[in-house]
């Protein structure tokens, strides 16, 4: 048997027996595309190709960075997109309905064995559905869009193999942290990496999506992991075409999968990393006593339901600490409505969080919200750089929903466990 | 005569090119690069530069325009041991050559910030002037170096398009 990420690129590259090295020209089936890096940046290059989008039912455009707009460069990026869509005659348009990662999952765009590419460096996300997604550039977009197709080097497979179970109030995002200290920030040289074993196949699929995202965090250029039925359950509910050959991509592990990665997520504590890299981290109890300004959660990392939910769990009847601030953007505005249904939103207002809009925002250094000088944040985001969030002196940790909600409440970085009752 | 600009650390895309910026056109988003790890080198590279980079260089966003302002403000090669994948490909396409080096070359004491440097892209190698040491790059498979020396991929499929169009 072959590697999952070899089934994946032989099945859109139409070659059998593939080298690890080899180049190969692959057919997309699926393109998606936001305002900041989409029609802005590709209309000038299929301009000047003379050339058309090859498949506008391929495309998937989606409004999430320069969301809201708050001045006249922005609104026209907005105009410009929504021009762009209708002249290409383009069905698959969301305009500020959430942040991109989370919108195509969402409205069933990912199902397992496609091959997608993606405008953001955060499309490893799509790799929780068993499909091959990966992010690229505009230009690189704009060759897709053009030809339908794109060159890649078939990866070599890093497997993240995960066994027992993650305690209470651990997560997928304390995982990840783990594995970011454990491989680094390179550590995925750019090949695919794979998260198996019985710890992934108990998560649920926004979970999965939290791993499959922060591939990109671990250099790899994909994150992918197998489907199984909880995989069908989620693309099913979305209104997605499930392939009837769908357990052809069951795939684990393969006679050649040589470089494996052991964790065992009993013995998880809740995570964070310091500025200014994912790769900094340590058991959240390590960063006791340090004080922050803003508690934010956001992006596609760190904002969709479950993660809401999370943070509702810690701050129910509670109040934030006295001289800190929490913000909330929810990763959707589908999650957004189901997290208000559910009484999360109530929970989270009653709290004294202030509510951002659905997009990528503070997590990209985008917008008025962005940190101010020498401001110090607990986000459950992905990225952690030096001035990625706001201002060249602001710093930033990394954590879980529930480690950034606990910190809210005690005014100090706080293992979630220490504020909870059992 | 071109120099060498060694940075040290991780070069992150947001070093490269600063997400506030990043609604501006290239040439304001360029004054911004690397700024906040190096002050002074936007407003002093000069055309030629030849940039040396620890490893995972380019590591973050999916942003082109991290690649783009390097070469809108002239650098001719970008070099490290290791980079990150997307910014890799970014470059490539943008036509911007790309060379990985050895991670044992990286203590060279000639390879200093300010060194005198030629780049060779043919076959890739890094003349350090000062001292006439020659650092031997790792070679890129022939597809790529066409990708380069097309120009990048825009031009490269222009001329794929031609070809094709000439055939039918």
């Amino acid at each position: 048997m072959i590697t999952l990420a070899k089934k994946l690129l032989s099945d859109a590259s139409g070659k059998a027996n593939l080298d690890v090295g080899d180049i190969v020209i692959c057919n997309v089936d699926l393109a998606m595309i936001h305002d900041s890096g989409g029609p802005r940046r590709v209309k000038p290059i299929l301009e000047r190709l003379k050339r058309n989008v090859w498949n506008k039912k391929k495309i998937v455009v989606v409004t999430d960075h320069y969301v809201p707009v708050e001045n006249d460069e922005t609104r026209a990026i907005q105009a410009l997109t929504k021009k762009w869509v209708k002249d290409n005659e383009i069905d698959n348009f969301y305009d500020e309905q959430g942040i991109c990662h989370i919108v195509l999952p969402e409205r069933g765009h990912l199902t397992p064995g496609l091959f997608c590419v993606g405008g953001d460096s955060h499309s490893p996300t799509g790799g929780a559905f068993g499909a091959y997604m990966f992010g690229i550039g505009a230009t690189e977009m704009a060759g897709v869009l053009a030809t339908g197709s794109i060159w890649i080097q078939t990866p070599e497979t890093i497997l993240m193999l995960w066994q027992n179970q993650l305690r209470k109030y651990v997560t997928a995002k304390d995982m990840m942290l783990a594995m970011c200290r454990k491989i680094g920030m390179g550590g995925g040289r750019y090949q695919a990496i794979q998260f198996a074993g019985e710890t992934i196949r108990n998560l649920p699929m926004q979970e999965r999506m939290t791993l499959s995202n922060m591939a990109a965090e671990l250099g790899a250029q994909a994150g992918l992991i197998a489907p199984d039925e909880t995989t069908i359950a989620y693309v099913e509910a979305a209104g997605g075409q499930v392939p009837i050959n769908w357990r052809d991509f069951q795939i684990e592990t393969a006679e050649e999968t040589s470089n494996i990665t052991q964790f065992d997520a009993a013995n998880l504590s809740p995570q964070i990393a310091a500025p200014h890299s994912p790769e900094n981290s340590d058991n959240a109890c390590e960063f006791r006593d340090t004080a922050f300004d803003v508690a934010y959660i956001g992006a596609c990392t760190g904002a969709k339901y479950i993660d809401l939910l999370a943070a509702a769990d810690v701050l129910k009847g509670k109040r934030i600490a006295k001289g800190v601030i929490l913000k909330v953007a929810p990763a959707s505005l589908r999650d957004q409505h189901r997290a208000a249904e559910d009484g999360i939103m109530q929970i989270l207002e009653d709290a004294g969080a202030d509510f951002l809009a659905n997009s990528c925002g503070i997590c990209a250094g985008y917008g008025e919200d962005r940190l101010a000088d020498g401001q110090v944040c607990i986000s459950s985001t992905a990225r952690n750089f030096k001035g990625r969030m706001g201002a060249q002196s602001s710093s930033v940790y990394l954590a879980s929903p529930y480690t950034v909600a606990a910190s809210a409440v005690t005014g100090m970085l706080t293992d979630p466990r220490l504020v909870m009752e059992d | 005569m071109p120099r060498l600009w060694r940075l040290e650390g991780t070069i992150d895309t947001d070093v490269l090119a600063p997400g506030f910026y990043m609604k501006s056109p290239l040439p304001e988003l360029a004054d911004h690069c690397l700024e906040a790890v190096c002050p002074d080198f936007a407003r002093t590279v000069r055309k030629g530069d030849v940039l040396l980079s620890d490893a995972n260089m380019g590591v973050g966003s999916s942003r082109e325009q991290a690649a783009e302002v390097l070469k809108y403000l002239g650098i001719s090669a970008v070099i490290a041991p290791s980079f990150a994948g997307i910014f890799y490909r970014n470059a490539i396409n943008l036509g911007l050559p790309v060379f990985t080096i050895d991670e044992s070359f990286m203590r060279t004491p000639s390879l200093a910030n300010g060194a005198r440097v030629k780049f060779n892209f043919d076959a890739p190698e890094l003349l350090i002037l000062d001292n006439a040491t020659c650092i031997k790059l790792i070679p890129i498979p022939d597809f790529l170096k066409e990708l380069i020396l097309d120009g990048g991929l825009v031009p490269h499929l222009e001329k794929r398009f031609l070809q094709e169009g000439s055939h039918s």
